[in-house]
């Protein structure tokens, strides 16, 4: 267990110093390349303005996480109730899907953000964050075992009892997994956002980079970036815990196995 | 109990599955359809529990089975993996609305009849085969059927579990009096739990003959070893090779 935590981290900070090693040693310009000094400095004295902007982008991203995750369950459910609706609706969250967020931005910017940016930011994660859980819960649901499916039947279950007894409980791995990809994306959903939206719309992460880009005070960039790796972390161990907690007790991936 | 007349059942494709079948089964009677896989006697026990339509012909029951009327085991133990084994068997009845308390007792006698009282907050994955069997039988008479269909449940098993869960079934069954339709392709399976044997025939599926078998209905300390044993056996192999020539 010690060797699990402490082989990471001997091999990180092992890394830190030989980077710290190299970019005194060759003398790299502090505008290419800061040293890991330099950036927990620039860290420590943003520290404020830094943290504020991280929670704006994690704010975005949260909100627009958990939208993504009730709507996608939603329509998931009610494409399992119906097929016609399915086969009508689908291709049109395929098309959400696969169009480059970048390329739509500008026109969500337009449509929506003019008067309230961070409404325009919320949209454009959610559209990043949706497809893994609608896609995931559809077929989740559609997945349940057949076998129950026909015992249900035979004892004269209605609809819904066969939706919350059976379908939804059977989805629910796949709801989760589809969750760590999905708090990820709304993520990276949220920074594009932030830079297609430019300067003065948001105060997120995404800014401060462009900002401190521009300004060429590298070593502010790195930090913003060392919070935003942070923030994707935490979001992704966060949702593995979940996950781990309501599957352990049943589902053959938490089965610890003795070698 | 239960009159099948002249059933047919054709696939879309216009494959038959099963054509002029003819079965009868008395109140309290355990008969046994036994056959080559792929002859269809999975399908006439699917037709038998309502989850498919026939073709052609008829199903009648004497005292039509209400919800919950006909308990049903399938070969493989269909539990659900995220409940125990006493939310699995009280399953039938949260379905039918009964309140918590009364549906919790109900299935802790019913793990206590099939000897796993003390199983009942485990989970499937941590069950044996046998044991999510039990499991699975519970549940089917948890709401007290008068009728048990059963899909070769025991084909998974091995020898030792499959001859005490046979032994148990013929207690439960006797003790109940249920009829019992019981699907499997093992001949002595057939012989030591069955009042009757029907043999079917393969392509289109069709009962072929028909073996009473005369012993009591709990089978004695050797009936296993028995040359009476032995001799319906042999006439049943004898049987099924002349449905496959």
């Amino acid at each position: 267990m010690a060797a699990r935590i402490l082989t990471p981290v001997i091999v990180v900070l092992a890394a830190l110093g030989v980077w710290e090693a190299l970019v005194h040693l060759w003398q790299v310009p502090a505008f290419v390349l800061p040293a890991p000094s330099a950036i927990g400095q620039a860290l420590y004295d943003n520290l404020a303005s830094l943290l504020f902007s991280a929670w704006m982008t994690l704010r975005i991203s949260l909100t627009a996480f958990v939208l993504a995750v009730i709507g996608g369950v939603a329509l998931a459910v009610v494409f399992s109730q119906s097929r016609p609706v399915e086969m009508a609706l689908f291709p049109l969250a395929v098309i959400l899907q696969v169009t480059p967020i970048v390329a739509i931005a500008p026109l969500i910017v337009i449509w929506v953000g003019i008067d309230n940016p961070n409404r325009a930011l919320l949209l454009m994660a959610w559209i990043a964050a949706f497809f893994p859980v609608l896609s995931n819960m559809t077929l989740g649901l559609r997945a349940a075992d057949h076998g129950l499916l026909d015992l249900y039947r035979l004892y004269g279950a209605t609809r819904w009892q066969v939706l919350t007894q059976i379908r939804l409980p059977s989805a629910l791995p796949y709801l989760l997994s589809a969750m760590k990809i999905s708090g990820g994306l709304a993520l990276i959903g949220t920074v594009v956002a932030e830079f297609v939206a430019g300067s003065g719309a948001s105060m997120g992460l995404a800014w401060r980079i462009m900002e401190s880009g521009n300004r060429l005070q590298i070593a502010r960039m790195f930090a913003a970036l060392l919070l935003l790796s942070l923030l994707g972390i935490t979001i992704f161990f966060c949702l593995n815990a979940l996950e781990n907690l309501l599957l352990r007790r049943w589902h053959e991936s938490r089965v610890l196995r003795e070698p | 109990m239960l009159t099948i007349t002249d059933l047919g059942k054709s696939f879309s494709g216009g494959v038959a599955a099963l054509e002029h079948v003819n079965l009868y089964m008395a109140r309290g009677e355990f008969v046994s359809l036994l056959g080559p896989s792929g002859c269809g006697k999975s399908t006439l026990l699917r037709i038998a529990a309502g989850l498919m339509e026939p073709t052609t012909g008829r199903i009648a029951w004497t005292e039509k089975p209400e919800r919950g009327g006909i308990g049903v085991v399938f070969q493989e133990p269909t539990l659900m993996p995220w409940a125990n084994a006493r939310k699995n068997v009280e399953a039938p009845l949260r379905i039918a609305g009964m309140a918590a308390a009364g549906r919790h007792a109900r299935a802790m006698e019913m793990l206590t009849l099939v000897g796993l009282e003390g199983f009942a907050e485990a989970y499937p994955r941590t069950l044996s085969g046998g044991m999510k069997m039990r499991v699975a039988i519970a549940r089917a008479l948890v709401t007290r059927p008068p009728v048990l269909l059963l899909d070769e449940p025991f084909a998974a098993l091995d020898e030792i579990t499959r001859q005490q869960l046979n032994d148990d079934l013929l207690e439960i069954c006797a003790r109940a009096r249920l009829s019992v339709l019981f699907v499997t392709h093992s001949a002595a399976e057939a012989v030591y739990l069955s009042d009757r044997v029907l043999i079917m025939r393969a392509r289109p599926g069709a009962i072929q003959h028909e073996i009473p078998i005369h012993a009591p209905a709990l089978r004695a300390e050797g009936f296993r070893h028995s040359p009476q044993f032995a001799a319906y056996c042999g006439d049943i192999s004898a049987a099924l090779r002349a449905c496959l020539n």
